[in-house]
């Protein structure tokens, strides 16, 4: 349950397969063109139920409760051994075999 | 046409796109091709010290131009004796929001400000995104940026959503939509919801504000080494970038030759739910690059003030690998970590210097910032986690969407020429469009300014595109 005035994200289908524009790839034809937006939380609401939010800009807008305390975790990635192989081969490019000292 | 379908704002798009920007395209038409591009540019009277000043106001501009000494030094380690051209880069970087957006953003939220729009918004998956949120908090502005950013499942474009928390931490409302050209669509109802004004990155301000990124370069160089450059390679997606870099050079009286560059995304879809995930490049690729600078006016407004081919030199693309080696190349050689795409410019120059003399200035005209998903790391975690495969190996052998080749060593980067007249033809037949007959004396004069080309390859290029229609219908 998320509370009234929680900052929450809401998720819903802006356009249904059938009423995507005639120029989409039949893959992206065969998908709903949905839409995430944040706010503040109008009343009280469960995930996964209708919910509706006041945006930053003052708008109002409805849709499905998908999170409440939404929070960012993109990183920098697993280690990728073939980066570290370019680093060390354009330092030996510059530089030589042997690091200087 | 009232009602919120898709079919009914799209037929509005025109007046609310008017209200929207403040700016009546219809005084500029000619009824055919053709329309008064510079008319355009001047109407809304700013010259480069007015672009100057309003910048400065929001701390944006007059970033630093370094030498790279040991990347050219490399370069030449890989050239014909007595070639290899000095490589300076311009580290747009250190504006406000991370990169040259921020001198587009100025311009436009100043214009905003000053209309007494209530606030303003922006359709972009890009770093303007922050730079027109960044000036709106300066300016105590609303902001709303409309981004593509998932694919349907929910995934996300690592690049694309630091881009949205960057946003969000500037102040911004965000939204965010799955794959489509519909985004257009919610961009108009918001357009109209709100009254703001349309930040486009196609209006005649978003343009004249990369004019200062021109004029600087031009200051600079001859401040720092005595004269012109002899080369800028600007990386080119929409147009805008190289459009304002090459007019800004030529408002500083430097005739120096601008070259695009883009990231070769050849193959891949651009609308496609399927093949969103399948690229490590959200901007600066051939899919904005090619459509873009054959048909302009394919832009969020009615004519575009981003002409790429007006004022190209040369185009070359080079490989997301070869891009994303580059990046390594100037944070272990030069000791600036930068973002990957802004560096798409460089990989190209590193190998377009190897055919330049040892006295030639070449300017890499931007980079960018970098951070948690906005990094080649990131990018190429989240591109092996989707099935593309990353080796190390020769990065002629890619295929986009399938496979990332980073370089061996240094000698395998190499910028691949476009040839510019197909390009010319395929703008030309994109004026055409529907058109039976040769168009008249103004729309070929357009046209061959259009191309920066003569006149003469304009009419035998409409002779060819009539002849082949005629023997098609």
């Amino acid at each position: 349950m998320a509370r009234k005035g929680d900052w929450v994200r809401l998720i819903s289908v802006i356009l249904a397969p059938g009423e995507r524009a005639p120029q989409v790839p039949e893959d992206t034809a065969k998908t709903s063109l949905t839409q995430w937006v944040k706010g503040w939380l109008l009343a009280d609401a469960e995930v996964g139920s209708p919910a509706r939010v006041r945006t930053r800009t003052g708008r109002e807008v409805e849709g499905t409760l998908l999170e409440a305390f939404p929070l960012y975790d993109h990183s920098f990635g697993e280690f990728i051994p073939e980066l570290q192989q370019a680093q060390e081969g354009i330092r030996r490019a510059k530089w030589g075999e042997e690091n200087k000292e | 046409m009232t009602g919120s379908s898709y079919q009914a704002v799209m037929a509005r798009r025109n007046e609310i796109m008017k209200a929207a920007v403040g700016l009546d395209y219809s005084r500029y038409e000619s009824g055919g091709i053709a329309f008064d591009y510079e008319g355009m540019m001047k109407a809304p009277g700013l010259g480069i010290a007015e672009i100057l000043s309003i910048q400065k106001d929001f701390a944006i501009g007059n970033t630093p131009l370094i030498e790279l000494k040991n990347i050219t030094a490399l370069a030449r380690k890989y050239a014909a004796p007595g070639k290899g051209a000095r490589i300076l880069i311009k580290d747009e970087a250190c504006n406000p929001s991370g990169s040259f957006k921020a001198r587009r953003a100025a311009l436009s939220v100043h214009i905003a400000r000053e209309m007494g729009y209530p606030g303003v918004i922006t359709a972009t998956s890009g770093n303007y995104g922050a730079a027109v949120a960044s000036c709106c908090a300066k300016a105590g502005m609303k902001c709303i940026v409309v981004q593509e950013c998932y694919d349907s499942t929910g995934r996300g474009q690592p690049e694309i959503i630091e881009k949205a928390r960057k946003c969000e931490a500037l102040g911004a409302e965000v939204v965010q939509l799955s794959v489509g050209p519909e985004l257009f669509y919610v961009f108009l109802r918001l357009l109209e919801e709100t009254g703001y004004f349309n930040a486009s990155l196609y209006t005649p301000y978003a343009v004249l504000g990369i004019q200062s990124l021109g004029w600087e370069i031009a200051q600079q160089t001859r401040e720092q080494f005595g004269r012109d450059p002899d080369l800028v390679v600007a990386t080119n997606a929409g147009g805008g970038n190289l459009t304002g870099t090459a007019r800004g050079l030529k408002t500083a009286g430097c005739g120096a030759p601008v070259i695009a560059a883009s990231v070769d995304l050849s193959g891949l879809h651009m609308a496609s739910d399927r093949q969103f995930n399948r690229k490590s490049f959200t901007t600066g690729h051939t899919g904005f690059g090619m459509p873009y600078t054959t048909w302009p006016d394919r832009s969020d407004v009615p004519r575009s003030a981003a002409r790429p081919l007006r004022f190209m030199s040369g185009y070359y693309t080079v490989t997301q690998g070869e891009v994303f080696y580059t990046t390594e190349m100037l944070t272990a050689l030069e000791g600036i970590e930068r973002g990957p795409a802004g560096n798409t410019s460089l990989a190209a120059a590193f190998s377009l210097a190897q055919t330049l003399p040892e006295e030639a200035l070449l300017v890499v005209q931007e980079t960018e910032y970098t951070g948690a998903g906005k990094h080649q790391n990131a990018q190429l975690s989240f591109a092996r986690s989707n099935g593309v495969r990353i080796t190390v190996g020769n990065p002629e052998d890619q295929v986009p969407g399938e496979s990332i080749i980073l370089p061996e060593d240094p000698s395998q980067i190499k910028a691949r020429k476009v040839d510019l007249n197909r390009l010319r033809r395929s703008l030309i037949a994109n004026a055409m469009g529907s058109r039976r007959a040769i168009p008249s004396k103004e729309d070929i004069a357009f046209l061959s300014e259009e191309t920066a080309s003569e006149e003469a390859f304009v009419i035998e290029t409409i002779e060819n595109y009539l002849e082949d229609k005629h023997e098609a219908g």
